[in-house]
């Protein structure tokens, strides 16, 4: 008995790496902490009522950024890990199944739970704002898509101290991540988390798309719309056309991992091939998921902080568009070498090297919008500035990349991984960070210390050049990916040691972005007027940090940049002036949060393939969405005049 | 009786008109998920393995009438539509029930035929590619139908609860949408799997 329940344990739990030991010691101390913290200052039923249970989307939002940000974290210390490994030939820091894992964790949480996240968190609290609505289309399903991202990230992180990570690349293709090549539970947890908040994703999809549609202000019609609002539609749009491909492709794998199927195997007629077709189709448009947003993002930041309306509005609405139809013409481009007949492979590569114009198209706009205007260094806007020429190198190299004949030497090589890192981190991550620092006034009612902020930027900016620029060379002297270790005599040493370098500066640059964020909860200056930009969308029409209700009157619109425009003409006070009606709210529910934690039930039963755990973990969420469904007939409560007129006094807009 | 120039109750609140555009771009979703498993099956469909190929398994009279229960079933949930429209609940619920007990049976008889392949045919999941992308795009047909039953059924307890009002209409209505699009899934699944695999 003893020994069975022995050789369960060094089964369950990953054995046998200090490393891992560490990382248990610390998980374990980090929730007794935490649980300490809560139960010591009775801050449970804070917890459950202001968090845990909440539709409200600002909040929705800051859990969202939160996350991504320990997420950042959490994948950022993969990343170290792999380039200390490399910083010398013949290393043995990791073996190479560590390497294979550590790869693989690091990109899948990148993408799926550090990127999209952080994305998300951003639209949620400014979208609503923007386009002057109180909420979402549905508050519900919106906490619904946070708890199961959430919950499913929980899944994936746990792999490592539990039964073992995912080891065959963010991309998991098959063979490799079939049951034969790669048993155990480390491709199960993939498979199911990715599901799960896939499944999120799609909500939220769905959700953005309606509010857009729905909910906008009076006089806001489409082409009066942030630009901002205006990716963040179109990111849904895409969303809603890749996902569920995914969730397919996800589906098949499982089937044939947990049930002995053969869509993808190497016998019994499967294909593997397809899994790749599969994969790409959601991951070329995926890309531009995590990217259009942040377009937007700059679009906003630049015409702020240049003081003028965006130059060329509708070219950067119809390029906008035309990526996100491009981007569904060229997921080939991502296996040119995988033996497609040479008319296949220069269609997509014809449709890859397309979607450099409507780009370059954007390029010039946000150049002609800063042309001539009157520019203000703030952080959010270096971060914008520092995106165009460091994303235009990750551009250009794509270009490169499309080329099929050239690709046969790029392809999976050091210049890959240089490629899309210059587009995600200049692009995604530099865009979220403005994002942050952006809006964090409205979030918090505070602004963030700007020369912290410069310090991060000029930090994270010239190491994060210096880790991935030599990236390029390094793969033209053939240095492929994931690889764990190189011998010593290619004249790799030097380069590799920059990279190293500049990765571990990116921490720094990190760190001090970290306390940035402690320091300026404590010093940073307030914001009292709700507009500490002189901002010109209507997220700056409120005050900050925004009521629960948002706008005591619904703002009325006549223009592109509304607030600009109200602010000029004087009727700015018209959205917060006496007398004030009753407002209609939904209501908090904790549904959501239970049907995730039964999502997450479900997820590890299946992981482990645990069917007395999966089956119940199921039916709980099947009985979870049959009491929502009894249950929302009344779920909407009024906020009085009264304290309307309160909330806005306390902000200091009544006299 | 509601003329037609009046807005129908299902969206007479601006939740309920939301949240129909909402179930409406979920079914676009749905969509590409069906596309998606649909060319999964016809790209492997000739991947049998040796295995029992469709000409081998279909039987015409099986799902034949798997198609009337179901091409039926449809109708009457439409006709339940009608009776929305007329604030009838009892036409409605009646209606509703009809439609479920077809689903019901559509279920009854697919179950019936996956077991005899699996069986007296020898043809399951594990045999070939074909057989794996067959059971995968039909089951989740059949998912989707046993799913709306359930559905169905709370929705109609909360009609018989509450009798119409603008938020159960809506949920008959979304009901009713998510049937009609199962029902042309299944005429693709007639068409691309049932008809084509008697003659490919
Ligand atoms: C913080 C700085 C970062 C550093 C130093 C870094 C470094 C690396 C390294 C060394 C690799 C693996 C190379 C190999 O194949 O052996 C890698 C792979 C990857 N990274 Fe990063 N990375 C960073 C940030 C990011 C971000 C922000 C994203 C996405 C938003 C990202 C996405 C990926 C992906 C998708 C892979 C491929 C994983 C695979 O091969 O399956 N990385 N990164
Ligand atoms: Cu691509």
């Amino acid at each position: 008995m003893i020994e069975n329940i022995k050789s369960f344990l060094g089964s369950f739990f990953v054995t046998g790496d200090p490393m891992i030991y560490g990382a248990d010691a610390s998980i374990a101390l980090a929730t007794i902490g935490i649980v300490f913290y809560l139960t010591y200052f009775k801050k449970w039923k804070w917890l459950w009522d202001e968090w845990l249970t909440t539709v409200d989307h600002k909040k929705i939002g800051i859990m969202y950024i939160i996350a991504a940000i320990l997420m950042l974290f959490r994948g950022g210390v993969d990343a170290l890990l792999m380039r200390a490994q490399l910083i010398i030939p013949n290393n043995t820091f990791l073996t190479s199944q560590h390497y294979n894992e550590i790869f693989t964790t690091h990109g899948t949480i990148m993408i799926f739970f550090m990127a999209m996240p952080f994305i998300f968190g951003l639209m949620n609290i400014a979208i609503p704002l923007q386009i002057g609505a109180r909420d979402v289309a549905f508050p519900f399903l919106n906490a619904v898509s946070f708890w199961l991202f959430f919950l499913a990230a929980m899944l994936f992180n746990i792999s490592f101290v539990i039964g073992g990570s995912p080891d065959a690349g963010w991309t998991s293709y098959a063979p490799l991540a079939g049951l034969k090549l790669d048993p155990g539970v480390g491709e199960n947890y993939y498979l199911v988390a990715l599901q799960i908040s896939g499944i999120g994703t799609l909500a939220t999809g769905v959700n953005f798309l309606v509010t857009i549609f729905k909910m906008r202000a009076p006089g806001m019609t489409l082409f009066k719309m942030p630009m901002f609002t205006w990716s963040t539609l179109v990111t849904s749009i895409i969303i809603i056309f890749a996902f569920p491909v995914l969730t397919i492709a996800l589906a098949l794998m499982s089937i044939d991992r947990l049930f002995g199927a053969h869509f993808f195997t190497i016998e019994a007629g499967g294909s593997p091939m397809m899994w790749a077709n599969l994969f790409w189709i959601w991951g070329h448009p995926e890309v531009y998921i995590v990217l259009i947003p942040v377009l937007g993002i700059f679009s906003e930041v630049i015409s702020t902080f240049a003081h003028k309306t965006l130059f060329g509005y509708k070219a950067m609405v119809w390029s906008m568009i035309a990526i996100s139809v491009l981007s569904f013409t060229t997921w080939l481009h991502h296996f040119f070498t995988m033996g497609n007949t040479a008319w296949v492979n220069s269609f997509f590569s014809v449709s890859t090297m397309i979607i450099a114009i409507p780009t370059g198209v954007k390029i010039f706009n946000w150049l002609f919008t800063l042309n001539k205007g009157r520019i203000e260094f703030t952080t959010a806007m270096l971060w914008a500035l520092a995106f165009i020429p460091n994303f235009t190198i990750g551009g250009i190299t794509g270009v490169m990349l499309s080329l099929a004949p050239a690709d046969y030497q790029y392809h999976n090589s050091y210049f890959l991984i240089a490629h899309f890192h210059n587009v995600l981190i200049a692009g995604t991550v530099f865009g979220v960070f403005a994002g942050l620092h952006y809006w964090w006034p409205k979030m918090f009612g505070h602004v963030l210390n700007e020369r912290l902020g410069k310090w991060a930027f000029w930090v994270f900016m010239i190491s994060y050049n210096i880790c991935f620029l030599p990236m390029y060379f390094i793969g033209l002297m053939g240095m492929t990916r994931r690889m764990y270790t190189f011998p010593s005599g290619l004249g790799w040493e030097p380069l590799n040691l920059v990279i190293t370098l500049g990765a571990f500066g990116m921490g720094v640059g990190f760190l001090i972005m970290v306390w940035m964020i402690v320091y300026s909860a404590k010093y940073g200056k307030r914001d009292t007027t709700g507009d500490p930009w002189n901002g010109r969308t209507l997220e700056w029409a409120t005050s900050s940090p925004a009521p629960e209700y948002n706008f005591a009157h619904i703002p009325q619109v006549e223009t592109v940049d509304a607030f600009a425009h109200m602010k000029e003409k004087g009727t700015a006070g018209n959205i917060y002036k006496a007398p004030f009606q009753a407002i209609h709210m939904p209501n908090d529910t904790g549904i959501p949060f239970i049907l995730s934690v039964f999502f997450f039930i479900a997820g590890f039963g299946l992981v482990f393939e645990w069917y007395w755990m999966a089956i119940p973990g199921t039916i709980g969420i099947i009985v979870s969405m049959i009491v929502r469904s009894f249950k929302d007939h009344e779920d909407h409560h009024h906020i009085p005049a009264e304290e309307v007129e309160q909330t806005e006094r306390a902000a200091g807009r009544l006299s | 009786m509601e003329t037609t120039n009046h807005t129908p109750i299902e969206y007479s609140t601006e939740e309920g008109s939301n949240k129909i555009l909402g179930f409406w771009v979920f079914l676009g979703a749905e969509i590409v998920l069906f596309s998606a498993l649909f060319s999964v099956y016809l790209v492997l469909h000739s991947h049998t393995a040796g295995g029992p190929t469709s000409k081998d398994l279909f039987e015409v009279k099986e799902f034949m009438i798997e198609t009337f229960l179901l091409l039926i079933s449809s109708f009457t949930c439409g006709l339940g539509t009608i009776e929305l429209r007329r604030h009838n609940v009892k036409g409605l619920v009646a209606w509703l029930v009809v439609t479920l007990l077809l689903g019901l049976g559509f279920i009854g008889m697919e179950l019936n035929e996956f077991i005899t392949y699996v069986t007296v045919e020898h043809a399951t999941l594990q045999t070939s590619a074909f057989l794996s992308g067959f059971f995968v795009l039909v089951g989740t047909h059949g998912a989707h139908v046993s799913f709306g039953i359930v559905w169905m059924i709370c929705v109609i307890i909360q009609l018989l609860r509450r009798g119409v009002t603008p938020v159960t209409a809506r949920k008959a209505f979304i009901i009713g949408l998510y049937w009609h699009f199962l029902d042309v899934v299944w005429i693709f699944i007639f068409t691309a799997v049932y008809l084509t695999g008697l003659v490919l």
